[in-house]
């Protein structure tokens, strides 16, 4: 909660709502007739509107990526340490927007909104989403907004996967795209850690076949478990050992107590697990899992990533972190050597992290460095 | 520019594609994209270098050329160029087999460790030379695999490059005798080499 807003903050920002009427064809064969995305923008588009970002967010993100909603907030925006006047994404340079995705709990419509043709919430009814089909919701939104080319489509993790499947769906529309601590697709791995997670809800007792809200009830103890798993996969071994170590919250082990023992790392996951649990809605969590682990990006053509990024006009930025084993920085050589096939421009760097895969949200020196001097050198294009 | 540099603009061709290893803060690159429109990357590991690469527009990957160039495709370059990085290398030979790999043509600049100032101060003092081309210590310095001209010459033999062009540059003095006798009193040598 700042006293006084930071000069380097967008400052009060305020969300807006955008309704779309246009039915939306799905990858899944389905199609939603109407859907409304919530967003919010920073900075100002300028005169032949070519200095617009677009912001795609990863798993657990939203529309509310900068600045402060209320002088009451106790934090800033998910990705503030990047957006504002004078940061990497620099807001007196670049007009700036960040929405919710659709299949989100944010605002967006998505599986917590009520189905118009039932007047009950979509729940598990909500339709199956791609990526591709959060790029096609976002293109509509860009077209609304009055913006035709793109000077950056930008995303960490799931959001780098966005970004990159714009740069092919909508070749003429982006000028560059920052694709930051993300993969060309997920490996068994990963898909291992989103099921275990998945599982950890839908047994839930709460979790009725995911209609909970129809029962007036949550799986809040199954998503907070499928957090934990998560939150446990975006740091490194390194940094919650200097974080929490063994350290105990309360009991010892002292010979003779019989003390309950509780280590600081259990109290704080369980803590994120509980809190996470509070905000999200746990069908927006299985549904978008799933498209990360759905994505794929050279499956149609051919499983080749290259022949997938010669459709691409954009000039790339591929930033990955050197202790993220979720989205470990092989994932990231991947794209880089598929972009170098293609022959796309690409610049590449690999920061030097203890932070694993939240390193991407995370301040940083050199990412700072490289993300702010690469966007830099567009904005005069 | 350093002078090695200004030599090897002459051996690159209008429009070409260029991979630089060892790329530094992208000045060549930049130059042989101005002026010979070449379209290409620069390979770097230092994170101000890359910086300065980053501001001038150019493509650069943080990529340690001791990890090999198995991301690049068979003669997918026509020039790979590698400028005073040679002599950095775990595995020189083996780079430069990447190198030829890689590109059609190779140019590779590297200090003349047979420089008659080398000798003359590992020869009176019995220490390794430091100048102010190499100003390090041995014990601490990045470059950890010295050649000199003769040397060079061959490994280009055992290894069957073929020399397209030889030739050594000195910035100020011995610019006659470095022709003559370039062993002794090349600075830099820069050597052009095919399959």
């Amino acid at each position: 909660m700042p006293d006084v807003l930071p000069p380097d903050s967008v400052g009060i920002v305020t969300p807006q709502t955008l309704h779309f009427s246009e039915p939306l064809l799905l990858a899944c064969g389905k199609t939603l007739n109407e859907y409304q995305l919530v967003c919010e923008t920073y900075g100002q588009l300028n005169a032949n509107k070519s200095n617009a970002v677009l912001i795609c967010h990863a798993l657990s993100g939203h529309h509310h990526a900068a600045g402060y909603h209320s002088m009451s907030d106790k934090r800033p925006g998910w990705w503030d340490s990047y957006i504002g006047p004078g940061k990497p994404i620099d807001t007196n340079k670049f007009f700036v927007v960040s929405l919710n995705n659709l299949g989100g709990c944010h605002g967006s419509t998505g599986p917590s909104s009520i189905n118009p043709e039932t007047g009950k919430p979509w729940g598990p009814d909500f339709p199956k989403l791609r990526v591709r089909d959060w790029v096609h919701s976002q293109a509509r939104l860009a077209d609304k907004l009055g913006i035709n080319v793109w000077a950056a489509v930008i995303g960490g993790s799931l959001g780098g996967m966005q970004a990159m499947r714009w740069a092919l769906e909508y070749p003429e529309r982006v000028r560059h795209c920052a694709v930051i601590a993300s993969a060309l697709k997920l490996s068994a791995q990963n898909i291992a850690f989103n099921e275990t997670a998945r599982q950890a809800i839908i047994s839930d007792p709460n979790f009725l076949d995911g209609r909970y809200q129809e029962h007036n009830t949550l799986p809040r103890h199954g998503l907070g478990v499928a957090r934990m798993i998560g939150h446990i996969t975006y740091l490194s071994d390194h940094d919650m050992g200097e974080k929490f170590g063994r350290d105990l919250r309360s009991g010892s082990f002292d010979i003779g107590s019989d003390e309950e023992v509780e280590f600081q790392i259990e109290s704080y996951l369980r803590y994120q697990g509980g809190n996470f649990a509070k905000q999200f809605d746990a069908n927006s969590y299985l549904l978008i899992t799933k498209a990360l682990d759905y994505f794929d990006l050279g499956r149609e053509y051919g499983d080749d990533p290259i022949a997938a990024f010669k459709l691409a006009q954009a000039k790339f930025l591929v930033i990955s972190f050197s202790t993220d084993w979720r989205f470990a920085p092989e994932r990231s050589h991947e794209i880089v050597s598929a972009l170098i096939g293609a022959n796309k421009s690409v610049t590449y760097a690999e920061i030097e992290s203890k932070s694993g895969h939240d390193a991407f949200l995370l301040p940083d020196e050199r990412y700072q460095q490289v993300f702010g001097r690469y966007l830099a050198g567009i904005a005069t294009e | 520019m350093r002078i090695d540099l200004n030599e090897i603009q002459h051996w690159i061709k209008q429009s070409s594609r260029i991979l630089d290893l060892g790329c530094g803060d992208g000045t060549l690159l930049k130059f042989l994209i101005d002026t010979k429109h070449v379209d290409g990357y620069g390979l770097e590991i230092d994170a101000e270098q890359i910086n300065l690469c980053i501001d001038k527009g150019l493509n650069v990957i943080e990529q340690n050329l001791d990890r090999g160039l198995g991301n690049f495709a068979d003669n997918s370059f026509d020039t790979v160029l590698m400028t005073q990085a040679l002599q950095t290398l775990h595995f020189p030979h083996k780079v430069l087999d990447e190198m030829l790999r890689v590109g059609k043509e190779c140019i590779v600049t590297f200090p003349n460790f047979g420089h008659w100032k080398a000798r003359y101060h590992l020869a009176t003092h019995g220490r390794m030379p430091v100048s102010d081309l190499l100003p390090y210590e041995w014990y601490d310095t990045p470059n950890i695999h010295f050649c000199t001209f003769k040397d060079f010459e061959v490994l280009c033999r055992e290894r069957n490059y073929k020399v397209i062009n030889r030739q050594v540059v000195n910035e100020a003095s011995g610019q006659l005798l470095k022709d003559v006798m370039p062993n002794l009193f090349g600075e830099t040598a820069i050597y052009h080499l095919s399959k």
